[in-house]
């Protein structure tokens, strides 16, 4: 009897249905090798970039991912993330490329900031626009999404950037139906985003089905951490400042967003798988970005980031 | 999941953003951290209420002038569907946003000022819904606090819309009137307490029923994207297509012709990542294998050779114009149809076609936000797929060779 199951089986007509946010972003890294001569794909070790590689994989399989990852490297990353990072690229046999803030610090192109608030992140713009020059990229995947910030809910998928990385963003081009216009002139690049229209909840249910794995940090940890305006610290590294009155303390907590160490804030949360983290993400009150100390700058912050050239 | 894309039209001060606004925080969709900077925000303009529109004027210039000048695009989600809505400006001179939040859209929302009734704005709102076959359209009657919630103003409004609707191409659009008021809640999410004559669905009601599946098309259209080649031992030979399936499916062992070259084969494999399947829907991104080895590149469409469109090198065409330098006869322009870039020129501009519905006048130019019949003359082939009969391949936009700008886009006769 068992035979004749299987035989059943076999012959069941599979069809395939894509997800429409997954079937969008394949169709996006698709487009982005069939018109730019060299793409990257800008590497952060952060949730939305490790999503992006797996839906590279998908669209070129069995090739393999036919460019390289491109790390700007703040040097207060979460040690976690780079560990994940090289991880990663060795399994896949990718090719990285990384630079640093520090080089560009030091070349005296950027001067670091101080204070309470000091934090690399903003620096990361002029290392991010020398790297693309060094190698020529003329198009450079990212993995922003719409939903994160108001700004980016402007955001086209394919964002032409001129000579200097400035974003117009009065001047976009339309994008209709599927049609992703990516001719340029020399000295012209495009910021792409393939899952701009995925929201944070999307991102985590995708990693979930996909059983894709992370950094340890996006899980519930114990990690000794101070509070200040509300939000929680890493005291572990010596990155973020610390005044002598602001006392730390061993909390359980994960990372909902990784970026920078000094401009990333961590979550008391007890959520220690993924199936947690996206019951989590669901029952949320509270933005990704709200624990992104750089968007508390203003209200315009991050418009006036992404004129600059930043992602 | 299932998505559904809605756009969302108006004119100034209709309210627009006041609505999806009051969408996310009636579906908790806006967080604590947003509503404490809307309520900051609307404090220190020195409001009365909560200015949601703040939740969505993302740019600096929006916020300043109380106006929305680009797309922008806002998200939520039920237990039944996620939302995307394409927040479109209602400027008369950015025609281009409605026709390209509407492009992307499967439902369409319109809004209406109860006290101004149907405005020249509404009818042009309309005229694009109705050229890019939004199948699903609600028109919003918005501030209706403002009239006493009255039936009778609601009445007329849907009366002169009706009338409106007459006028229409695209008669398989469903049209639904509801009347609402965007800042004090009544009917968005939540059923009104002073309009107990009207007994339909919220808005959200409403849009929770939409089925977002994308409608039938006359034969399936498989643009090719690119060509994988592993170059690996273990795939020597291995050479796949990589598109995504449109207009209808296609499966294993169909007979299948790749235009414009015309030679045919069959689908010997659908693959998606490392998995096999024997059909693939529309909508779905996939890589086919043929059975035999022939030449098919990127731009290259495959197609069931029984569905087979006609090619041209004329065709006529309605074209929507998007850029400063206007559309004159005799310009070369590169044209995209699915994958495949043609380089064409525009013979003749017939006529300028009016956007409320009163008929063409002959032009000489197009210029930006207006919308004409044009004849067009290619270099190669093109699919002869008309837009009513197929909504991928019966597009296309304009690229200009100078600037590289989307300057409009077109949907074949």
């Amino acid at each position: 009897m068992e035979v004749t199951v299987k035989q059943a089986t076999k012959d069941i007509r599979k069809t395939l249905n894509v997800n429409p946010l997954e079937s969008e972003a394949i169709y996006i890294f698709r487009e982005v090798v069939a018109q730019f001569e060299r793409p990257v794909l800008l590497f952060s070790g952060g949730k939305d970039s490790i999503t992006l590689v797996r839906l590279a994989q998908k669209a070129f399989f069995p090739a393999k991912i036919p460019f390289p990852l491109l790390h700007i490297d703040t040097g207060h990353n979460f040690p976690e993330t780079i560990a994940f990072r090289d991880k990663l690229v060795k399994e896949l046999g990718l090719t990285l490329i990384v630079r640093n803030v520090q080089d560009s610090i030091d070349a005296g192109k950027v001067v670091e900031e101080t204070g309470k608030y000091a934090s690399r992140n903003m620096l990361q713009t002029t290392t991010l626009l020398d790297a693309l020059e060094e190698f020529k990229f003329d198009a450079a995947i990212g993995g922003a999404r719409r939903d994160e910030e108001k700004a980016r809910a402007k955001e086209r998928i394919f964002s032409v950037r001129d000579d200097f990385g400035q974003w117009d963003e009065k001047n976009q081009r339309p994008e209709l139906f599927d049609y992703l216009n990516g001719n340029i002139d020399h000295g012209q690049n495009v910021r792409v985003f393939p899952i701009s229209n995925w929201t944070e909840l999307d991102v985590w249910s995708y990693i979930n089905k996909e059983q894709i794995e992370i950094p340890s940090i996006y899980f519930a940890h114990k990690r000794k951490t101070f509070l200040r305006d509300g939000m929680l610290w890493s005291a572990q590294d010596d990155v973020v400042f610390r005044a002598e009155d602001e006392e730390v303390v061993e909390r359980t907590v994960r990372f909902r967003t990784v970026g920078d160490m000094s401009c990333t804030a961590a979550v008391l949360s007890e959520a220690d798988t993924l199936e947690k983290v996206v019951g989590e993400i669901r029952e949320s009150t509270i933005s990704e970005r709200g624990a992104r100390i750089d968007d508390k700058r203003s209200e315009a912050a991050m418009e006036k980031r992404k004129q600059q050239g930043y992602f | 999941m299932e998505v559904l894309k809605i756009a969302t039209a108006g004119s100034v001060d209709d309210g627009k953003s006041t609505l999806i606004g009051r969408l996310l925080y009636d579906t908790q969709s806006l967080t604590t951290d947003k509503i404490e900077a809307i309520e900051a925000k609307s404090k220190a303009n020195g409001f009365d209420y909560l200015d949601f529109s703040l939740a969505t004027d993302g740019l600096v210039a929006e916020r300043e002038q109380g106006i929305t000048i680009d797309v922008a695009h806002i998200y939520f989600s039920t237990k039944k569907k996620s939302y995307i809505i394409a927040d479109t400006p209602g400027h008369v001179e950015y025609t281009r946003n409605m026709v390209t939040g509407a492009s992307t859209s499967q439902a369409s929302i319109i809004l209406v000022d109860a006290r101004k009734g149907v405005v020249e704005q509404t009818y042009r709102h309309f005229f694009i819904n109705d050229l890019l076959r939004v199948k699903e359209v609600v028109v919003a009657i918005n501030k209706m606090d403002l009239v006493n919630y009255s039936e009778e103003a609601f009445s007329t409004i849907v009366a002169d819309f009706k009338a409106l609707a007459a006028k229409q191409n695209f008669t398989d659009q469903k049209i639904t009137f509801i009347p609402i008021s965007a800042l004090k809640g009544d009917n968005v999410v939540t059923s009104s307490q002073e309009m107990s004559w009207y007994d339909g669905n919220t808005m959200l009601e409403h849009l929770e029923n939409i089925n977002p599946s994308i409608a039938v098309a006359t034969g399936v259209r498989f643009p090719v994207q690119t060509v994988i080649r592993p170059k690996q031992d273990e795939y020597h030979d291995f050479r796949g297509y990589a598109g995504k399936v449109v207009g209808g499916s296609l499966s294993v062992g169909d007979t299948i012709t790749v235009l414009p070259s015309g030679k045919t084969s069959t689908v010997k494999d659908i693959l998606f990542y490392d998995q096999s399947f024997e059909k693939a829907g529309p909508g779905s991104s996939c890589t086919i294998t043929l059975e035999t080895e022939i030449n098919v590149s990127r731009g290259d469409v495959l197609v069931k050779e029984k569905e087979a469109p006609q090619l041209t090198k004329q065709f006529q065409a309605t074209v929507c114009w998007m850029d400063t330098n206007a559309l004159t006869p005799g310009t070369n322009y590169m044209i995209q149809q699915g994958t495949s870039q043609i380089l064409a020129k525009v013979k003749e501009i017939t006529s300028l076609i009016h956007t409320d519905f009163s008929g063409t006048e002959p032009t000489q130019q197009l210029e930006l936000n207006e919308i004409g019949n044009v004849a067009i003359q290619l270099s190669k082939p093109l699919l002869l797929d008309s837009f009513t009969q197929n909504k991928n391949t019966g597009s296309f936009i304009l690229i200009d060779q100078q600037t590289n700008a989307t300057a409009g886009v077109g949907f074949i006769k």
